[in-house]
């Protein structure tokens, strides 16, 4: 454990009732969706009722948690104690059940049909990350859980999760779509003569790049859109307070490696600067010894010595083998120690590698006693 | 000329799960590329500057320079691609709008290219990679090789698959022209996916998924980089705990109580790895396609542990 770090006790987390909602997030690979389950089967262990929203589980962690329907709703995870529900995120179908409530029949028809957005609906960028931010928000407001916990989506960053949304409703609230939307509402493209000059180019330029089909389908689409939502940015703006209040605790997961703990910094920082509230950071995959009383130098040093009188040769590979995982014991506790130093308030709490992966709910309490310290 | 397994390719497209070392491999591959004095271009397209850290050097722009020499000459260039960039420049170069290009991303149309269409960003960024890897000057192709440092495993079939992509978006029209051209580049023989993997069932996993991915939508698969791989003391097996007191002894290591114990469940903790790995490794070799050892790097990958894996490339035959 890094020195100064306080520890973060992840118990007190579940247990506060006032904790509503846990994100968990992080770069990719470090094992934010485990870690998400974990809490889940812990927190409704100790009397919370719980749903975890995981976006894009293992295969075979998926089928722990009971998630082998791909139906978009939570459903109630066998063989787990105490209310433990569990979701997988349908990306393509949150956003059409987003048009079909909000939209008139014909209208929603139009929309759904259109190239662009199903192409929209179904792409990987920004599109996942609002649908998760939108599902968290529909499970908060059904009040049917008092404790959500959210894995966030495989992001190339860790921090696209927290501009996608706000991307994508600036988009959908911008100039270009007020442009796009413009010629469609007045009942044509001349309608762009009516628009100055400047705009005139600027669709001129459009067609010519985008080919007249494509500017159609935008157009089309964004006019429907438009008269559904009547302020997308709005939503994706009530989404992001709901994340800076009380209630929301931000566990940032990672792994001991350069690149992960690099990302943890960079997402603390923003979380800090979005005054949203952070909880603590859990390190994953952490390497220790049974015997770290023996010190890698030691260790290194005897094998050597060993070695070079010919005795002892199975003592001696031993003895390599311990300054092995010493110094990679000790290369994980210098880059914990990095983050550490330049955070020193944020509580850690430190996960040992375990020899397989998880898949069954043995394996994920395990994990969440190891998460929970004891 | 060396005998490789991938002599002719000259577009290596370098993938795998996250933490799996990605941009690691695909910065070692090009320096092993490069090795003999060569020329090779190194390029990410993500936007994280991950280059710029493996080889310590200050955020790239948008531009190419040379980051680093291989050994015995040769040399490795790098370019972020950033997909804003590559938009005003597809504009220019095809229709001449450098000026309008400007206009365009101020309201926002690169916004709408990059977060909203990913179909068109792809377009672009392979469309700017596959560019470099055409460039001819004075009747030569200006770099030898091209390494693409490119998304992760479960978003690769769809990035390279651009016309597929793009094709709900554009039947017709400019966008579906610079497609084909893009997808005629991708596809060709002279193109090669590699998997960066992790003797781990996810990792393992992910690349068998891929692999297969990207063989239903017919594009060229290269082979596997099995990632900081562990030496194996398999002859270690169970180790007898008297046998291994007296050798502490003999060594002279102080004699703490249940040093020995310790150490002997150590042993058996990596025997249990090893034998799980050795699974995984089975696993990952019905994919039937080359794999690659990259060691474990002690001091984790910095500059000094590329080169170490590009060696380890260049003996393997990878490049």
């Amino acid at each position: 454990m890094p020195r100064k770090a306080p520890v973060l006790d992840v118990d007190a987390v579940l247990d506060d009732e006032g904790t509503r909602i846990i994100v968990c997030c992080g770069s990719g690979g470090v094992g934010k969706t485990t870690t998400a389950a974990a809490l889940g089967v812990r927190a409704a262990e100790r009397g919370r009722s719980v749903v975890v929203l995981t976006v894009d589980p293992a295969r075979r962690l998926a089928q722990a948690m009971g998630l082998s329907e791909l139906d978009n709703t939570p459903r109630k995870v066998a063989g787990a104690e105490g209310e433990l529900f569990a979701m997988m995120l349908d990306m393509k179908r949150t956003f059409d059940e987003i048009i079909e409530a909000h939209a008139d029949p014909e209208r929603a028809r139009q929309i759904l049909t259109n190239p662009f957005y199903q192409s929209l609906s179904s792409s990987f960028s920004g599109t996942q990350e609002y649908m998760a931010m939108e599902k968290l928000g529909q499970l908060r407001r059904s009040g049917d859980w008092d404790l959500i916990i959210v894995d966030t989506p495989p992001s190339r960053s860790a921090l696209d999760f927290l501009d996608a949304p706000e991307r994508l409703g600036r988009f959908l609230d911008g100039r270009l779509i007020r442009l796009l939307s413009a010629p469609a509402k007045a009942g044509g493209r001349s309608a762009f003569k009516l628009l100055n000059a400047g705009f005139g180019l600027v669709a001129g330029a459009l067609t010519k790049v985008l080919g007249a089909q494509v500017l159609k389908d935008i157009q089309t689409f964004v006019s429907a859109l438009d008269a559904v939502f009547g302020g997308f940015r709005q939503r994706a703006d009530q989404t992001y307070r709901l994340l800076q209040a009380p209630g929301t605790a931000f566990i940032v997961v990672a792994a001991p490696e350069r690149d992960a703990m690099r990302e943890a910094s960079y997402f603390v920082e923003r979380l800090a600067e979005e005054r949203m509230p952070l909880a603590g950071l859990v390190v994953n995959r952490v390497h220790r010894s049974p015997a770290a009383a023996l010190s890698a130098t030691r260790s290194g040093a005897a094998a050597e010595d060993l070695e070079t009188r010919g005795e002892h040769q199975l003592t001696a590979a031993v003895l390599r083998l311990h300054a092995g995982r010493m110094q990679l014991a000790a290369r994980e506790k210098r880059e914990q120690e990095h983050f550490a130093s330049a955070h020193p308030a944020v509580p850690i709490v430190q996960v040992p590698a375990m020899p397989e992966d998880v898949h069954d709910l043995t394996g994920l309490r395990e994990i969440g006693a190891r998460l929970a310290g004891v | 000329m060396r005998d490789t397994d991938w002599d002719g390719v000259r577009l290596h497209v370098v993938t795998g799960k996250g933490g799996t070392g990605k941009t690691t491999a695909a910065a070692a591959l090009a320096l092993a590329l490069a090795a003999g004095g060569r020329k090779v271009l190194l390029v990410e397209v993500e936007g994280r500057q991950g280059i710029a850290q493996v080889f310590d050097v200050p955020p790239l722009p948008y531009g190419e320079r040379k980051i680093a020499v291989a050994p015995g000459g040769g040399d490795v260039y790098a370019l972020a691609v950033d997909p804003e960039e590559a938009m005003l420049e597809y504009l220019e170069m095809f229709y001449g709008l450098r000026r309008m290009g400007k206009v365009l991303t101020r309201m926002g149309v690169v916004d709408f290219a990059t977060t909203i269409a990913p179909g068109l960003r792809d377009v672009l960024v392979t469309g700017k990679t596959s560019e470099a890897v055409r460039r001819r000057a004075d009747g030569r192709r200006v770099y030898d090789a091209v390494v693409l440092d490119a998304p992760p495993t479960g978003r690769i079939a769809r990035f390279l698959n651009v016309t597929q992509e793009i094709a709900g978006l554009a039947r017709v029209g400019p966008i579906k022209t610079h497609a084909d051209l893009v997808r005629r580049v991708v596809a060709s023989p002279e193109t090669a996916v590699h998997f960066v993997a992790l003797l781990e069932e996810m990792p393992v996993q992910e690349t068998l998924d891929g692999v297969a991915e990207l063989r239903a939508a017919g594009l060229p698969i290269g082979g596997i980089f099995i990632n900081m791989v562990r030496p194996a003391l398999e002859e270690l097996g169970q180790v007898d705990v008297s046998e291994l007191v007296l050798g502490l002894k003999a060594a002279g290591v102080p004699d703490a109580p249940g040093l020995a114990e310790s150490l002997a469940q150590e042993v058996s903790e990596h025997a249990h790895r090893v034998e799980l790995e050795k699974r995984e490794r089975e696993t990952l070799a019905t994919a039937g396609i080359p794999m690659y050892d990259l060691p474990l790097l002690a001091d984790g990958a910095d500059l000094t542990g590329i080169y170490e894996l590009a060696e380890a490339m260049r003996e393997q035959g990878a490049a």
